[in-house]
């Protein structure tokens, strides 16, 4: 029930964030979703792409550093208290978090969070066990 | 003021006369007591009786810094032990420093000489000297500390650091003389300045500047902001320390050489060819009275130029020109000397890291900046930032244990940096000296 995410190594200069859109644009690879993280001096872009393999191999041609980490992904409703619901129940068995970041689906009634753990497999063990929905990769990848 | 008028004003003739003696010693005493000399003299087929004039000198093979290193750390000494009474050490590759050892009579040499500096920029007893080089491994601090007690002044052994409280002993102390780097005392400048201290009041007359390579604009600005004379002197750890020469202050125009003590040519750096007196070239010395740790036409990297012109202050020594700069990839960081080499070991020395970096040296205010700039590698990358900024921690931090230099990293995308056939160039240095 793991995602495979790609992240990406950022100078913080013009530009940097548009040669990577383009590398993914000509291999007619989509970006499911995203986040950013970054300091002063560079970044890290988290990418949920629909071909993880091909993306990391166009964008390794472009020059970038480019690692594959294993995520989680989970349905929440989405409506208020949606996410403290995972929250709640994660901080109860001592999983932390180490980033997280979310999106809609298209139909609009469910938010998807993808979630970074320091221990993956029981954290999906948890979460199934208290009744959520964690998200396969293909579901994810095809959304 | 001229310390030591029996030596320093001998007539050239008196001088050379005393050079051949002591060289045609040191020459016998090296060959026949440390193995490196032996096999470095025989290679080049050169004897110790050979040396008749000192124009034999240039038949003498030039000893490196390498050489040093291959000697590591006291098989370059040539009494035992039991006669050393001290030893310096400055940074070298990776945390093996180049060692130098001192007997008795060394310290006390090094002491007139650095008295004769001293008396030079127009000190005496009366004096008091605030000594700001760092006191420890390196020569800087104990090498002028001897030399203002053997002057009769008054030391204040205030090494460096504690900006505050040099600024504090500065005012009440009185000094009337500083010793540090120059970049130093221009951010003691600014430092006192930014606590409201008129530094222009204070009673310091003269800064005794070395270790480090200065212009005459940053004299100029030295002397403008402080109201002192500022005077250039030279040294290093291989050779004695500081007090190898010295700007007098009748002249400031180029360094009077210890000749007594020191041989001193220049030499084309490509070929060794030994240049005539007024072109540019590599200083080259050879200790012609040490004991301990005597060297024989040593390679220094420096870049200056001899001036044998009769000065107005009565020395008859020849007169070096400012150091210019360097023949090697040598950087000095304020005060600390840093070789890209070094640097790059350190960086190899952590797994996952690519040798690609680039070295950029500014100056900020007074004060030398160093960025290492280093490329990421897919080994070394991580989804999480703070993986990142240990790895960013970690490096400054080996670079500041080995090299005792404070460096930024800044981590860039894989294959951004120049690739070079050929000899890198890895440094950029925005200084403007």
């Amino acid at each position: 029930m793991k995602l495979e995410q790609i992240s990406i190594f950022l100078e913080n200069k013009p530009g940097g964030l548009s040669s990577v859109t383009k590398a993914l644009r000509d291999a007619n690879i989509n970006i499911r979703a995203l986040s950013l993280a970054d300091t002063s001096d560079f970044g890290i872009l988290r990418l949920i792409v629909d071909n993880v393999s091909k993306a990391k191999e166009v964008l390794n041609a472009s020059g970038f550093a480019v690692g594959r980490t294993n995520v989680v992904a989970v349905e929440v409703p989405d409506k208020p208290g949606g996410l403290h619901g995972i929250l709640d129940a994660l901080t109860e068995e001592g999983v932390n978090v180490e980033y997280m970041y979310a999106f809609v689906e298209r139909s609009g009634e469910n938010a998807v969070i993808i979630f970074r753990f320091d221990a993956t497999d029981s954290a999906i063990e948890i979460l199934q066990r208290k009744g959520f929905n964690v998200l396969s990769g293909e579901k994810v990848y095809g959304l | 003021m001229i310390y030591n008028e029996e030596f320093e004003t001998l007539p050239r003739e008196a001088l050379e006369a005393l050079q051949i003696k002591r060289l045609q010693q040191v020459v016998n005493r090296v060959y026949h007591t440390v193995g490196f000399y032996r096999k470095s003299f025989d290679k080049a087929g050169v004897s110790p009786d050979d040396i008749r004039s000192l124009d034999d000198l240039k038949r003498l093979p030039f000893t490196v810094k390498q050489d040093l290193r291959d000697n590591y750390p006291f098989g370059l000494f040539t009494v035992p032990m039991t006669n050393i009474v001290r030893v310096h050490a400055s940074s070298g590759t990776t945390g093996k420093p180049t060692v130098v050892g001192y007997t008795k009579r060394d310290i006390d040499t090094w002491a007139e000489l650095m008295a004769r500096a001293f008396a030079a920029a127009g000190l005496t007893k009366n004096d008091i000297i605030h000594n700001a080089y760092g006191y420890g491994l390196f020569t800087g601090g104990l090498g002028a500390h001897y030399g203002a007690e053997r002057l009769g002044a008054s030391v204040i052994p205030m090494s460096g650091g504690s900006t505050k409280k040099q600024i504090l002993l500065l005012q009440d102390f009185g000094p009337t003389a500083i010793c540090c780097t120059p970049s130093y005392l221009m951010f003691l400048a600014d430092a006192g300045k930014e606590m409201g201290v008129d530094m222009k009041s204070l009673k310091l007359r003269v800064g005794i500047l070395g270790a480090e390579p200065w212009s005459e604009r940053m004299r100029e600005q030295i002397e403008a902001e402080l109201d002192i004379s500022a005077l250039d002197i030279y040294g290093l750890s291989e050779i004695m320390g500081p007090g190898v020469a010295m700007e007098c202050i009748e002249g400031r125009n180029g360094l009077h050489v210890f000749e007594d003590h020191f041989l001193v040519e220049v030499i084309n750096p490509e070929t060794g060819e030994v240049l005539p007196y007024g072109e540019k070239g590599e200083l080259v010395f050879t200790t012609l009275t040490k004991e301990a740790f005597p060297l024989i036409r040593y390679r220094t990297k420096d870049i200056s130029r001899l001036m044998p012109q009769i000065c107005k202050c009565g020395r008859t020594f020849v007169r070096m020109e400012r150091v210019s700069g360097r023949s090697d990839d040598m950087l000095i960081i304020r005060g600390v000397n840093v070789f890209p080499s070094q640097i790059e070991s350190v960086l190899m020395d952590i797994e996952g890291l690519e040798p690609h970096y680039q070295l950029i040296v500014e100056r900020e205010g007074s004060m030398d900046t160093l960025e290492v700039q280093v490329e990421v590698s897919e080994k070394v990358f991580s989804d999480e930032i703070r993986e990142l900024q240990n790895l960013e921690k970690r490096i400054t931090k080996d670079i500041k244990d080995y090299l005792g230099v404070t460096s930024k990293v800044k981590l860039v995308e894989p294959k951004t940096l120049q690739r070079f056939e050929g000899k890198a160039q890895r440094v950029i240095d925005k200084r403007q000296i």
